[in-house]
């Protein structure tokens, strides 16, 4: 971050999100919300490209799912709020003006708590409709209406973030939590969440905050973290050189990892802010606001409680990103006869060493196997019926269409995987083993004291039982026999 | 109000109106006319009379459209450059409902360009004449509407009223005008002057021709989130007072015309010999809705005309080149873009438009928003908080509508404030969300100008705007 060994300068960081909510339809039209490979300018109405005498027409769904993510961000919920114009020329904008809530905003004061336990707090968020796009060709370009009042939550963060891995973690568990809580659906990489860093640097001890810059529309957590790293060390050279800050807008380039001045505050605009008097004030009742708060689904928190005792905290991050595994998890737990053994453990175990690994991450839009399977083939291991390779390898059979019927049983069946328990059985096994004569040889130097040799005869009576032996069983037998 | 039935021809009613809109081209009333289609759908009308088939209630029945309500119907243009080759693709709610009934629009109507102006001077299509005197204004900014009507052109007409443009320009020619309660009349389909205020409202020939109007086109409409739940005639506000009130300081105005204060005292002394009680009612906080009106509406105009850019329909500038302002404007070199909507602006706006975009603007700029924006939104809940208070003692208020008759043709289009002050009387109106109906009280008699309409106008509470009509028909 800093050649210096210790940091002169204190960095505070506030953070508006965007986050594009997933109604059926938009924010203040019937229009299909959900433009995902549709032709540009498909899902455009009279109203989102303001043809004149077009009303707004409020969205009830995205006034629920705002609630729930007011829930989702342990806020409290404005029964009364407004709408207002935000004015501003540009071809992404139809009306000439973007309706959101500048002076009365649904969602009140809440907060976000870090995995680190740390808590961000939400200074409020508000109900806005969305841009269009633009696309720029050498001396002309075209504009695609598609995201046009796309209903949008604006989460604006109190700056109590103070470092770059913070400012990451926050995005991540912000993002998170509206992922659970389903309001959005959460694809970074098509800009559904986006994020405003705004970094300030001051010298430790000084009450003042110093002069900020604004990083727009970041998309990736490393992106976010390199950002702040960046804007950190460029600041605090300006002002090791005695140079002032300008409060400016700066965008973030992925591919030179440099910050670039886009506007500074001189040149920034005045948007003309005004009541939208096309909406009457949104008054919500006391029961509707409960009944969506409570409506909110488990947040990644709850899980963290929920298995603190049952999955390896470090694991359980990683699943966290996947809130279908995280929920079929909790499945697991709920169905599990045996949970002392904790079965959940080793699904999740599975799931992180397995499903996750580079070359199975493809399985993750596949259907997942139920929790009554999962809770089977953990425990077919526990008994030693699967050996783990086995149990592996039934896992990732179950993912394939043709076998989503089936049990683990009777795939462990199917696949001829059962390991080997019954001890006459295997004796059997071994002594064909021993009295073949190409194993004289070992035979003689284990009894002469190379014990290491017990190692290459415990595999030929693994290859002799085609796998299905208890490598365990068979070492106690050999031992016995060789004596 | 003529409506077509066995004896008398849909197409007769049509033929008939489109005679008389070319008897009065002169008058510059239209600025589209539908006659091929009108007289399609006046001959269908007539087979279902003839096989006995239902027909609605305005079945045949010749209308005229203010060039501000969108339809499929010939462009609509709201009289503005800017919208110039702007053809809809819906009807406005208001459209739907008087076609489902059977009217037929026989053309579209010039106005103020975006309703704004109080004569109809304002117009890319030139001037609409005074139905009684070519060389007077029409008023506006439904000038067109109104001379329609006057004229016989056709049954009746829409209108907008955002700060008067129905009542004023009914009453410069004799005829009836209904500004109706905010939220009666859907305005889905209406191009936006300034929302908080804009209305919906028809122009007819008498108070009984504009209930049945009310009747049709009034209702909830889910396109319009500010449009009221259902009244018009089954709740509305009873006026059984019979007590009517008249405003002190509107009376004494030395710039209101002394033959309308006559009008005015003559409309008091008959409502009087039918038995109503007169008040006398001083509203002090009338004194600010001029200068109120003045900072919320052109804030609106500003905002509402903002989508007005040239990148996705109608009028858009041939020229990407700066445009000149002056030698002294030397700032930095504009791009392709902003020269677009710069020069599209430029060339699309009426003066008028112009001027209320900049005030907008300003009184909305960081900084000045409570200053201006913010009072004047007091100052109208302190007129609302006045009206209601009257209308605890009264059951309407009797009012000139403009302070004078029809005034000439150039006497104060260059002159804005003392065309705004035209407006004194009927904003208080608009800013309170009031119905209120004008009607005509006779005529001028001076020698100098004979035989101009004077109009008035009563004003109830709000959702009393049939038992209003009702109320009219008693002082007419």
């Amino acid at each position: 971050m800093s050649e210096k060994s210790s940091n002169p300068y204190e960095i505070t960081i506030g953070i508006e999100t965007h986050v594009q909510l997933k109604t059926k339809t938009k924010l203040f039209s019937e229009v299909d919300n959900d433009a995902r490979g549709k032709e540009p300018n498909s899902c455009v109405s009279p109203v989102d490209y303001a043809l004149p005498g077009m009303l707004p027409r409020l969205n009830g769904e995205a006034i629920r799912l705002a609630i729930v993510a007011g829930a989702a961000m342990n806020a409290k919920i404005n029964p009364s709020s407004r709408f207002d114009r935000k004015h501003y020329f540009y071809p992404d904008s139809p009306k000439g003006y973007q309706i959101t809530q500048f002076f009365s905003p649904i969602i009140g004061e809440g907060f976000i708590t870090l995995p680190s336990g740390k808590k961000v707090r939400i200074e409020h968020a508000h109900l806005e409709g969305d841009a269009g796009k633009l696309s720029h060709f050498g001396d002309y370009s075209l504009v695609d209406l598609n995201r046009v009042d796309t209903p949008l939550i604006e989460i604006v963060s109190m700056p109590d973030i103070s470092s770059a891995v913070e400012a990451r973690d926050y995005c991540k568990e912000l993002w998170r939590n509206m992922v659970y809580a389903g309001v959005t659906n959460g694809d970074l990489y098509n800009g559904n969440m986006r994020f405003d860093v705004n970094i300030s640097l001051k010298k430790p001890g000084d009450k003042k905050l110093g002069t900020r810059a604004e990083i727009k529309n970041l998309n990736s957590f490393r992106s976010i973290e390199r950002a702040v790293e960046y804007e950190y060390s460029r600041q605090s050279k300006l002002l090791d050189k005695g140079e002032r800050i300008v409060q400016e807008t700066r965008g973030w380039s992925d591919a030179t990892g440099k910050t670039t001045s886009q506007r500074s505050k001189e040149n920034a605009q005045d948007y003309r802010y005004m009541p939208e008097p096309d909406l009457p004030p949104l008054r919500l009742s006391e029961q509707f606001i409960d009944e969506n708060y409570k409506s909110c689904p488990l947040l990644p928190d709850d899980y963290r409680n929920r298995f603190s005792d049952s999955i390896p905290s470090d694991t359980l991050e990683v699943l966290l990103d996947y809130p279908e595994l995280v929920r079929r998890l909790a499945e697991v737990e709920e169905k599990s006869k045996n949970p002392s053994e904790k079965p959940v453990g080793a699904v999740a175990n599975l799931f992180a060493s397995v499903l996750l690994a580079e070359e199975n991450t493809s399985l993750l839009n596949d259907n997942l196997p139920d929790a009554e399977k999962l809770i089977e083939l953990v425990e077919m291991k526990s008994k030693k019926e699967l050996s783990s390779t086995a149990m592996k390898e039934l896992f990732l059979h179950m993912f394939e269409e043709k076998h989503i019927e089936k049990t683990a049983r009777e795939l462990a069946k199917e696949f001829n995987l059962i390991q080997e328990n019954d001890s006459a059985t295997l004796e059997k096994i071994v002594d064909a083993v021993l009295e073949n004569p190409a194993t004289k040889k070992a035979q003689e130097d284990y009894k002469s004291g190379q014990e290491k040799v017990l190692g290459f005869l415990v595999g030929q009576v693994m290859k002799e039982s085609r796998g299905k032996a208890n490598p365990s069983a068979v070492s106690k037998i050999l031992k016995e026999k060789l004596k | 109000m003529r409506i077509a039935n066995k004896s008398t021809s849909a197409v007769s009613l049509i033929k008939a109106s489109l005679e008389k809109i070319e008897k009065h081209k002169d008058k510059n009333i239209f600025t589209f006319i539908n006659a091929e289609p009108a007289l399609k759908k006046a001959e269908e009308i007539d087979k279902k009379i003839k096989k006995g088939e239902p027909v609605g209630r305005l079945a045949g029945v010749p209308y005229a459209l203010k060039d501000n309500f969108l339809s499929k119907e010939g462009e609509t243009t709201a009289s503005a450059r800017i919208l110039t080759g702007l053809e809809s693709p819906i009807d406005a709610t208001c459209v739907e409902k008087l076609e489902a009934e059977g009217a037929i629009m026989v053309g579209r109507t010039n106005l103020d360009a975006f309703a704004h102006g109080s004569s109809t001077e304002n117009s890319y299509f030139g001037p609409t004449k005074n139905a009684f005197d070519s060389e007077r204004v029409a008023g506006g900014s439904s000038g067109g509407s109104a001379v329609a009507v006057a004229l016989d052109c056709v049954e009746f007409a829409t209108g907008t009223d955002t700060g008067g443009s129905i009542r004023q320009p009914a009453s410069f020619n004799g005829v009836f005008g209904i500004k109706p309660t905010y939220g009666t009349i859907s305005r889905y389909g209406v191009v936006a002057m300034a929302s908080s205020t804009d209305v919906l409202g028809f122009f007819a020939k008498s108070a009984a021709d504009l209930d049945l109007l009310m009747e049709i086109a009034s209702g909830h409409d889910e396109k319009d989130m500010t449009s009221l739940p259902d009244f018009y005639g089954s709740a509305d506000v009873e006026l059984g007072k019979k007590k009517i009130g008249f405003v002190k300081e509107f009376v004494e105005s030395p710039a209101l015309a002394p033959e309308l204060k006559t009008a005015l005292e003559e409309k008091l002394s008959l409502a009087k010999s039918k038995g109503y009680e007169i008040i006398e009612l001083t509203l002090p906080a009338l004194e600010y809705a001029l200068a109120a009106y003045y900072i919320i509406q052109p804030a609106e105009v500003a905002s509402n005309l903002s989508r007005y850019d040239g990148i996705r329909y109608a009028y858009r500038t041939k020229t990407l080149k700066s445009p000149k302002i002056s030698s002294a404007d030397k700032s930095s070199e504009k791009t392709a873009l902003e020269n677009l909507f710069l020069n599209t602006r430029s060339e699309g706006f009426m003066r008028e438009n112009k001027r209320r975009i900049m005030i907008g603007n300003f009184v909305l700029s960081s900084g000045f928003y409570d200053a201006y924006f913010l009072k004047a939104a007091k100052a109208r809940t302190l007129i609302i908080q006045e009206f209601e208070k009257a209308f605890k003692s009264v059951d309407a208020i009797l009012s000139p509508v403009a302070p004078n008759p029809a005034f000439k043709l150039g006497e104060k289009v260059n002159d804005p404030v003392s065309m705004y002050l035209e407006d004194v009387m009927s904003v208080p109106v608009n800013l309170a969300g009031l119905p209120a109906v004008a009607f005509p009280a006779g005529s001028t008699t001076s020698e100098k100008t004979p035989h101009l309409p004077l109009g008035l106008q009563l004003i109830g509470p709000r959702r009393s705007d049939k038992n209003l009509l009702k109320l009219v028909e008693e002082l007419v």
